[in-house]
Formats: C-alpha cells, sequence, structure tokens
C-alpha cells in the first residue's frame, strides 16, 4: 500500500503531525501496535497546579478522543494492533498485525514511538505482581482493573509521584514509596539526596501549600542537607502517601506472585542498614526507573545518533525540519527527548508543517512560517509546562542542535 | 467489599458499558468484556500468573502492560507466544499458559509445581 506518509506510533505528537499532513492533503496513514490509538496520553490523569474549576484535571484519555477526532476529520487513517517491526530503505514500512503481515510503501516517515521504562532489577522482580510503575497507570485507568491491593513503589520521581496518586484515586494502597537499592545499576536513582532536591524542584506541585511555597525555595541550597539529614525513616506523607526516602527495596517474596517486599533504612552516607531490614507485605510492586526514548526503528533505519544524557539517553540526531540523517525520516515526540505530553502535541504539529513542506504539499515560504511559528510554541509549552521530566532539558535540546550542526557540515 | 474492577472512579467518571464474554484459560471458564485486553479480563478474575518463565521454571505475568516485555505471552486459541496485553478479548477464545519449555535444561520438580497443566 502506498502513502505520502507514515506515521509510526498514534501518540500525541504522532496524531497530531499525521492531523497537519492530512489537512494539506498528504495520503497519511498512522500505525501503531495498541489496541486503539493515543499511547501514554490515554493514561494520563493529574491535577495542573495553577487551573480552576474544569480545567483543574489533566484528563489524558478526552484529550486523546478530542485530537483523534480531529485527525480523523481531515482524512488520517488510524490502523491499530500493527506493529512496525522494520523500515527498509525505499521506505518499505513491515507491519505485523494479528491478522497477518502488510507492507506500506512512503517516501516519507515519522517515528513518534515516544519512550520506555528503565527497569531497576531487584532480586524478585520476575514475580507476578511486580510491573512498571507505568503499566499500574494503563491498568487503572486505561482498563479499570487494579493490579493488587496494596502497592508498595521502588523509585521516586515526578512520574511514579504522580502515578501514586492515580492509584490511590483508584482505590489501591499505595504503602510506600521507595528507594531501589544501591548498585551500579540504580547509581543516583538510589541517592536520597539527589533524589530529594529533584523532588524539591516539583514540590510545586505538591497538595501542601507549605511544600508548595517552602519545597522550591529550597532546592539546590544549603537547606537540602538539613532536610536530608532530618528526613523521618518513616517518610512525609503527601495525597496520604508515605515517601520514604531512606528507605530502599533489598528483595522482592512471594510464592506464585507478590507476597512482601523486604526493605531497609539507609544512613547518611548512603549505606544499608540491612541488620533493621524487614517484610512489608504488599501484593503489588511497582517499578520507576525513569524513561528512555524509544529510538530501536530509528537505529534500524542506520540513522545516526547521540548519547545526550539531559535527554532521556540515546537519541536520533535531528535538523530543525525534525529530518534524521536518514533522508525522509523524521521523528517527534518523546523519541527525541523525554518531555511531557503538551510538549509532544506540539512537536507534532511542527513536524508536520516540515513534512508538508518538504513533500511539497506547502508553498516554501508558508512552510517556513508555519514551522517556525510552530517550532516558537513548543518553545513557549516547554516554559510554562506543569511537569518536567528532566531537570536539564533545555540543555540537552541545546547539545542536540549543536550535534547537528556538526553533522550537518560534515555529513557522512 | 473489594474488586479488582474499578467500578465507580471520582474523577473519570464510569466506564463505558460492553457486554460480558465467556472465555477460558487453562479449562477453566471465565467471564470477561468483550475487546478488553486478554491480561486484563484475567486479572480480572484474580489471575496474575500467566506463563512460567523458560529458564527455570517460575511464574510470570505482566510487567510493562504495553506490549515491549513480552512477559505476558500466553498461547490463544493454539497459537503460542500472544502478547495477552495486547490481545483483544472475544467470546470462545480458549487460552492456555502451558507450553512445552525450550531447550535449556530446567528442573523436572519446579516446573511441574508451577505450571498449570496436569503432569
Amino acid at each position: 500500500m502506498n502513502r505520502d506518509l507514515i506515521v509510526v506510533g498514534a501518540g500525541p505528537a504522532g496524531i497530531n503531525a499525521a492531523k497537519v499532513a492530512a489537512t494539506y492533503g498528504m495520503s497519511v496513514t498512522v500505525l501503531d501496535e495498541n489496541l486503539f490509538p493515543g499511547g501514554r496520553l490515554l493514561g494520563q490523569l493529574h491535577q495542573k497546579p495553577n487551573a480552576k474549576g474544569s480545567d483543574r484535571w489533566w484528563n489524558g484519555l478526552e484529550i486523546a478522543a478530542k485530537r483523534i477526532e480531529e485527525a480523523k476529520r481531515v482524512g488520517v487513517e488510524f490502523v491499530c494492533g500493527s506493529e512496525v517491526w522494520g523500515v527498509f530503505p525505499g521506505w518499505t514500512v513491515m507491519v505485523q498485525s494479528l491478522q497477518g503481515g502488510q507492507t506500506y510503501e512512503a517516501p516519507r516517515v515519522l517515528l513518534a514511538t515516544g519512550a520506555a521504562e528503565d527497569p531497576i532489577p531487584v532480586p524478585g522482580w520476575e514475580l507476578p505482581g511486580v510491573m512498571s510503575i507505568g503499566a499500574s497507570q494503563v491498568l487503572v485507568n486505561v482498563h479499570r482493573v487494579r493490579p493488587g491491593k496494596r502497592v508498595i513503589i521502588i523509585g521516586i520521581n515526578i512520574l511514579s509521584l504522580t502515578i501514586a496518586r492515580e492509584l490511590t484515586l483508584a482505590g489501591v494502597e499505595v504503602a510506600a514509596m521507595v528507594l531501589p537499592p544501591p548498585s551500579e545499576t540504580s547509581g543516583e536513582r538510589a541517592n536520597f539526596r539527589v533524589v530529594l532536591n529533584q523532588l524539591l524542584k516539583v514540590s510545586h506541585l505538591a497538595p501542601s501549600p507549605f511544600i508548595k511555597f517552602v519545597g522550591p525555595r529550597i532546592a539546590s541550597t544549603k537547606l537540602v542537607e538539613k532536610v536530608a539529614r532530618f528526613y523521618p525513616l518513616s517518610g512525609m506523607r503527601v495525597w496520604g502517601i508515605p515517601i520514604q526516602l531512606r528507605m530502599a527495596a533489598l528483595e522482592i517474596k512471594g510464592g506464585d506472585s507478590v507476597e512482601g517486599i523486604v526493605v531497609a533504612p539507609v544512613d547518611g552516607s548512603g549505606h544499608l542498614n540491612t541488620v533493621r531490614a524487614r517484610e512489608v507485605p504488599v501484593d503489588v510492586v511497582c517499578i520507576a526507573g525513569g524513561l528512555y526514548p524509544l529510538a530501536e526503528l530509528a537505529a534500524t533505519v542506520g540513522c545516526q545518533f547521540a548519547h545526550v544524557p539531559e535527554l532521556g539517553g540515546h537519541v536520533p540526531l535531528y535538523g530543525p525540519n525534525f529530518e534524521t540523517t536518514a533522508p525522509g525520516v523524521y521523528v517527534s515526540g518523546n523519541i527525541t527527548g523525554i518531555e511531557g505530553a503538551e510538549i509532544a502535541m506540539a512537536q507534532g504539529l511542527a513536524a508536520g508543517y516540515a513534512i508538508c513542506r518538504d513533500a511539497g504539499f506547502m508553498k516554501k515560504e508558508e512552510g517556513d512560517v508555519k514551522l517556525a511559528q510552530a517550532c516558537e510554541e513548543i518553545r513557549r509549552v516547554r516554559q510554562n509546562a506543569d511537569i518536567q521530566f528532566l531537570e536539564r532539558i533545555q540543555e540537552g535540546k541545546a547539545q542536540l542542535a549543536r550535534l547537528w550542526e556538526s553533522y550537518a557540515n560534515n555529513p557522512r | 467489599m473489594w474488586d479488582w474492577r474499578v467500578k465507580e472512579h471520582s474523577v473519570l467518571g464510569p466506564q463505558k458499558e460492553r457486554p460480558e464474554v465467556s472465555f477460558e484459560f487453562n479449562g477453566q471458564t471465565l467471564k470477561g468484556l468483550v475487546g478488553e485486553p486478554i491480561a486484563v479480563a484475567l486479572l480480572a478474575n484474580g489471575i496474575r500468573h500467566l506463563r512460567v518463565s523458560e529458564r527455570n521454571g517460575r511464574p510470570r505475568g505482566l510487567y510493562c502492560a504495553i506490549g515491549h516485555c513480552y512477559e505476558c505471552c500466553i498461547t490463544v486459541n493454539d497459537v503460542h507466544g500472544v502478547r495477552s496485553c495486547l490481545t483483544p478479548l472475544s467470546e470462545g477464545m480458549v487460552l492456555s499458559s502451558a507450553r512445552d519449555l525450550v531447550n535449556r535444561p530446567f528442573r523436572k520438580d519446579s516446573a511441574a509445581k508451577w505450571t498449570r497443566r496436569e503432569p
């Protein structure tokens, strides 16, 4: 099947890029392996700190439904339950679904595959009942089933905090949030001072007016050390959930499925006090190690990559028009770096304009203007974003732009 | 009374109504909602042990819920290796967690303990 554009991933970036492309007359098919479109937007549910009334809740399910409807209205075709397993020169897009295999041919492909979760292996993590933090969000918010009765979350970050709240809203008891065991793998994620500082930076989202006011002002100052030293072992509660920055998970226990988790306190120098280890009864453990760009398809296509920790890991190099080093292959959304859905949506629009212009479906002058406006909008959305996953995302984007400049001046 | 399904949600509101269908898992007849992922229908019935590890016969279940990890693979209507987190449930589906373990040597006693199939 021939198309002007194939979009891989029906998340916020893919939907918006497809909508723009179809608006300007491109034949577009969006492929996604999930049962329905929307990507990770579908499970998102959190309160916006400064909004009032009905605007107070960010309801990803509703937002996704609107964007999908807008895209369908201008002729975008969504094909779900379809996994893109290969993209070959042509471009030939190979698809596998329960109905069998399909092939699409398109001069342009947009990879909007989003992000994947970075797991932190803990002994016993193979037991049924252990899952990624994102899995628990999908289960309660998208599929409306509970993973179990009582959860402990390993890994304290903005994503796990948000989802911890979503779990309690769905009637799941969150017994505590703890750190992973210290190891070379867990790295800074097990360092309570680093995690505390990161939390303080996002504390403007906390429900408590005190934390909301004081938190951001303490972040990165000498006061953090005082807070760290006096931080109670039982944890401070946010939304009724004990955030136990001084406790680390050691082992998950159970026969047929999760029955408990062994935790131990971490002292001021970051050493585990295994003598004081105790087993907490839970039937679910969620592991929250952070997100990284899901860029496997870009790698198989042969795109050049850069390792930019400020963006979340390995990202494909891309230029001001979102095109990678593989001609005709574009990227948009979290594959370019870990940020929130609002930025992904803005990036989708920008990539859509770039693709239309490059493909000749828009006059160059109009395309240049629309792309510039859309990129300015990305910057504005980034500045005002409620939730920021990575502290140094702006630096990351600047670094990537420099790397692209280098590449553009010496293409190999 | 505690329920695996979230029937009421204070912010998201009620879920869209969907017809209930019957299906089989390891010979047991169960009920689920048409179109929901198989893994979700099983979870709603309190079933989290989906397969056994090919390495040591220990129980395994859902991990990522979005098709990345392949931990949730089960046999659906005689087709092996189907990701239960992404496959929609339909009336009369026959599901099974048991299958011959692959080439690695494993302890027969631990596999027998954890596999649901009759020895």
